[in-house]
């Protein structure tokens, strides 16, 4: 008897995002040095290292708030073409307001305060050009839903809610408009550890649920070995090491990434 | 000998007080600002002899435009005969000799802080509103470099979501007067502070509205036959006041825009806010003649 098995189907896949090349500087302080990074369809990239080492910027420049001197950054998207530190302004704006979401470390950065928490939601769908209140509130409560909020709390301000919860209000915002590509700035820095662990859960079932590609910056490992499939270490504006999640914890090979590692643990 | 024999007597140096390069700069401005409907245009406002604040834009604009066959008609919150609305009329009459009116149909130039004359403009008429803040965008964005750039971006989803805000603190839009309203569907301006009754009077309008704010410095326009519709959600419909079934005390009209007179007994009694359309209701009971143009609104619905 002869067994038969059908070959393994390979599905080459191209990477949904990549920045190349980038180099960055701020007069003599070189921020970013000939950086380059790729995330795949569904794919959580992690980008890692201490205050100061460049991720940050990174992240502004993949949400198009800051051009590089060099370089140059693809999403492969129906309709975007192109080297997209090249569009203009009002292009960049409609396209960070439709196709991608940013969660930012400090919640005044990406929330108005004393507008309703819906209203933080709807404002993105509005940029986008909805114009029914109905569908603006349905909506606004289902991205507040999948984020966990507590419905109940729909139309408080986010000043008066605790950081946990202003953070969802981001998330909720971020995932309005089911973006192809998702940017996480420490989005749990200044969360106490249950809260965090509530946050990072959230973040992985979205990931799970929607296929979000996703790009979190954090100084922390726990967050990024919690979420990230591929992980990127930089220090001091340069990509040191890059590769597997697994790869980097289990056997860093960077001298730098060795101490981060075991600083961690 | 004395000083004064040695100078000539007093005259206006200049044909209706401005002289000619500031009329140069508002002509320039006005051209530009019809040119692209609803676009703040900058422009040097000069001193004139009343304070920032009190119509400078207005009389800027007015002074501008007069020539002595020019009537002029000027209405301070519907009223012709308020302090303001008076001395801004005696001013432009003493300075350009033109000939003044109350009645809105006489006139070729209206200057008007914060009201539209119930009675339809026509072509040849203009309609030049006091502004006192001209910046839609100033109340979701105080800084104006950015809110500029909202605007070249025809960046609007803060001004809806003001409008969203309202609707879920309040139940409704609570937008009173300065309602934003879309011009020709690309610049969101605010029509001055005029009552949301009157927003609709100036959409496909046939009369040219000039609206000026002097301290301010800036100047835009709703020429003819330009499409303004105050920014509504697709299942919101725009509302205007509430004052069809009200019935003017003085002159026995109704269905037009009232003042509420608050009574010591606690009620309200209302007058209509076009005076000159009051002193024509009652002209016409008294002698019949009718003397009236036809109104935007009938009977309490925008016609």
């Amino acid at each position: 008897m002869t067994l038969a098995l059908d070959a393994p189907r390979i599905v080459q896949t191209r990477p949904l995002l990549q920045v190349q090349s980038v180099s960055k500087s701020y007069s003599d302080v070189h921020a970013l040095r000939d950086v380059s990074a790729i995330a795949y369809p569904g794919e959580v990239l992690g980008v890692v290292g201490e205050s100061g080492s460049g991720k940050s910027t990174l992240l502004r420049m993949m949400n198009l708030e800051e051009t590089p001197d060099t370089g140059s950054y693809t999403l492969d998207l129906p309709d975007v073409a192109g080297n997209l530190f090249e569009l203009d302004r009002f292009a960049r704006r409609m396209l960070c307001a439709t196709r991608i979401g940013i969660v930012y470390q400090n919640p005044h950065l990406g929330l108005l305060m004393k507008h309703s928490s819906s209203g933080n939601v709807a404002e993105r769908l509005l940029v986008a050009g909805e114009r029914s209140f109905a569908v603006l509130r349905e909506k606004a409560t289902t991205a507040l839903e999948a984020s966990e909020f507590p419905l109940e709390r729909l139309d408080a301000p986010p000043i008066e809610l605790s950081g946990g919860m202003q953070q969802r209000v981001q998330l909720a915002k971020a995932i309005a408009l089911e973006p192809a590509l998702l940017l996480l700035d420490e989005p749990t820095t200044g969360l106490d550890v249950s809260v965090q662990a509530l946050v990072l859960d959230t973040l992985k079932r979205l990931q799970q649920d929607r296929q979000i590609t996703m790009v979190i910056v954090s100084h922390d490992l726990g967050v990024i070995r919690t979420l990230a499939d591929r992980v990127m270490v930089m220090r001091r504006g340069a990509v040191v090491e890059a590769g597997l999640a697994d790869q980097i914890f289990q056997d860093p090979q960077h001298a730098y990434t060795q101490q981060l590692v075991h600083a961690k643990l | 000998m004395k000083l004064a024999d040695l100078t000539k007597p007093w005259e206006a140096l200049s044909y209706g007080f401005l002289d000619a390069s500031a009329k140069r700069e508002m002509r320039r401005k006005m051209l530009k600002s019809i040119a692209v409907p609803g676009c703040q245009m900058p422009y040097a406002s000069r001193e004139v002899p009343m304070a920032r604040g009190w119509g400078t834009g207005g009389l800027q604009v007015s002074l501008t435009l007069v020539n002595p066959r020019t009537r002029v008609k000027v209405i301070d919150q519907g009223a012709d005969d308020s302090v303001n609305a008076a001395s801004i009329r005696r001013f432009i009459a003493r300075v350009a000799g033109t000939p003044t009116t109350m009645d809105t149909l006489e006139a070729g130039l209206i200057q008007s802080r914060h009201r539209v004359p119930e009675e339809i403009l026509r072509d040849d008429q203009v309609l030049v509103l006091q502004v006192p803040n001209p910046e839609p965008l100033r109340s979701v964005q105080p800084n104006m470099s950015i809110a500029r750039q909202m605007h070249a971006d025809a960046d609007y989803g803060r001004m809806w979501l003001q409008l969203y805000e309202q609707i879920v603190r309040s139940g409704r839009v609570m937008q009173g007067a300065s309602y934003p309203s879309l011009v020709h569907g690309r610049h969101v301006m605010t029509p001055s502070p005029i009552p949301r009754w009157d927003v609709p009077k100036q959409h496909m309008a046939r009369h040219l509205t000039i609206l000026s704010a002097g301290r301010e410095k800036r100047i835009f326009a709703v020429p003819p036959f330009t499409r303004v519709e105050p920014l509504v959600f697709s299942d919101v419909p725009y509302k205007v006041e509430d004052h069809g079934d009200l019935t003017c005390t003085r002159s026995g009209t109704r269905g037009y825009f009232m003042n509420e007179i608050p009574q010591n007994d606690g009620t309200s009694a209302y007058e209509v806010s076009d005076s000159e359309w009051g002193v024509k209701t009652i002209r016409a009971a008294e002698d019949g003649g009718e003397t009236r143009g036809e109104t935007w609104y009938k009977d309490g619905k925008m016609s």
